[in-house]
């Protein structure tokens, strides 16, 4: 694939994600306030969260879109310090994005799996 | 009368000089070039500076005019110099020849590598195109169409000073018009020139080409376009 390509699809994605961001970011905060302000406990909230579909995908998909996100802003950045992209960049990114989404998944199971 | 100070770069390169101070007669409606002008027919004859209409049409008299890259020809003094202090110095991002005059060739030289000239697809034996005058193509070309190629854009942009490479805002924007000319033919190879890490993709959206774009014209809303374009054409296969 050419350079050329690979940018345009990167960009792409970062868009791509950025959409599904600025939504589940709106999602999130709005719960977070929600669940604040009404009392919740801890486990109040775990209760609710533990074995819902909905929360499972919903935060699944957030941590997908963060793993797409992040790494590519990243490559950009390092690229622009280094002046010039290469392959040991893009390889690090795959690691960064891997990582997010190995960390970002198992966050996610320890509040819904269990439970109800 | 009343005098303005003028601070003018002086110099066989962008780091290989100073500013010589003039003082110039203040007069009525009087422009930053009749400043230079005079400067370099009653006060120092060595002074080389660039220009031709002076009336903006030629983009040739672009300098830094108080820390801004603006059309000299165009720019009145009490604009700029409210406190009788004009500093002018060449443009920005490009090599200094000497004094206030810059080497274009790296400027024109991206022109065509973004694949700025039109590759026709017809002879002087077929019918006209019919371009229809309220189609999103043809008001995309409008709106991009009128750059006079100043070099006032690529002296402001940000970009272009931390990445020599990069094919900056006034060859994006022509690349821009010919990708929605639907008479041009050389759209595969036009794309994959301005994509990348010295095409559309390195732009930051500063903004400040569509800033201090004399003609109003945005460059910003023009590589915004490549980008889209770029990454349908990369989804359909166009884009190799």
């Amino acid at each position: 694939m050419t350079a050329a390509r690979t940018q345009s699809l990167l960009w792409l994605a970062q868009r791509g994600s950025a959409a599904v961001l600025a939504l589940c970011v709106v999602v999130h905060l709005a719960t977070m306030i929600f669940a604040v302000r009404g009392g919740l406990t801890a486990a109040e909230i775990l209760a609710r969260t533990r074995g819902s579909a909905a929360w499972t995908l919903f935060y699944g998909v957030f941590v997908a879109a963060v793993a797409v996100h992040a790494p590519i802003g990243v490559r950009t950045v390092v690229a622009e310090m280094r002046g010039r992209h290469g392959r040991g960049i893009d390889v690090a990114m795959l690691a960064f994005a891997l990582l997010l989404l190995v960390l970002g998944w198992r966050a996610v199971a320890a509040v819904t799996l269990g439970g109800a | 009368m009343t005098t303005l100070s003028v601070h003018v770069w002086r110099g066989a390169a962008a780091t290989d000089g100073g500013f010589a101070v003039y003082d110039v007669p203040r007069l009525p409606a009087q422009t930053v070039l009749d400043v230079v002008t005079h400067i370099q027919r009653h006060l120092d004859p060595t002074l080389a500076y660039r220009f031709a209409c002076r009336v903006g049409m030629c983009g040739s008299c672009a300098m830094t005019v108080n820390g801004r890259a603006r059309w000299t020809c165009r720019t009145h003094v009490e604009a700029v110099a409210a406190d009788g202090r004009l500093e002018i110095a060449p443009l920005a991002n490009l090599p200094v020849i000497r004094d206030l005059v810059t080497d274009m060739r790296e400027f024109f030289d991206k022109w065509a590598r973004a694949k700025g000239q039109f590759a026709p697809t017809a002879t002087r034996r077929d019918e006209f195109a019919t371009i229809e005058p309220a189609s999103k193509e043809r008001l995309a070309v409008d709106a991009a169409i009128e750059c006079i190629g100043c070099g006032v854009c690529y002296a402001s942009c940000d970009v272009v000073g931390w990445n020599r490479a990069y094919l900056g805002p006034a060859a994006l924007n022509r690349a821009w018009t010919l990708v929605n000319d639907a008479r041009d033919g050389a759209n595969g190879m036009r794309l994959g020139a301005v994509a990348g890490d010295a095409g559309c993709h390195a732009c930051h959206t500063h903004q400040s080409c569509t800033d201090r774009c004399p003609k109003a014209l945005s460059p910003t809303a023009s590589i915004a376009g490549l980008k889209r374009r770029t990454a349908l054409a990369a989804l359909s296969g166009e884009l190799a």
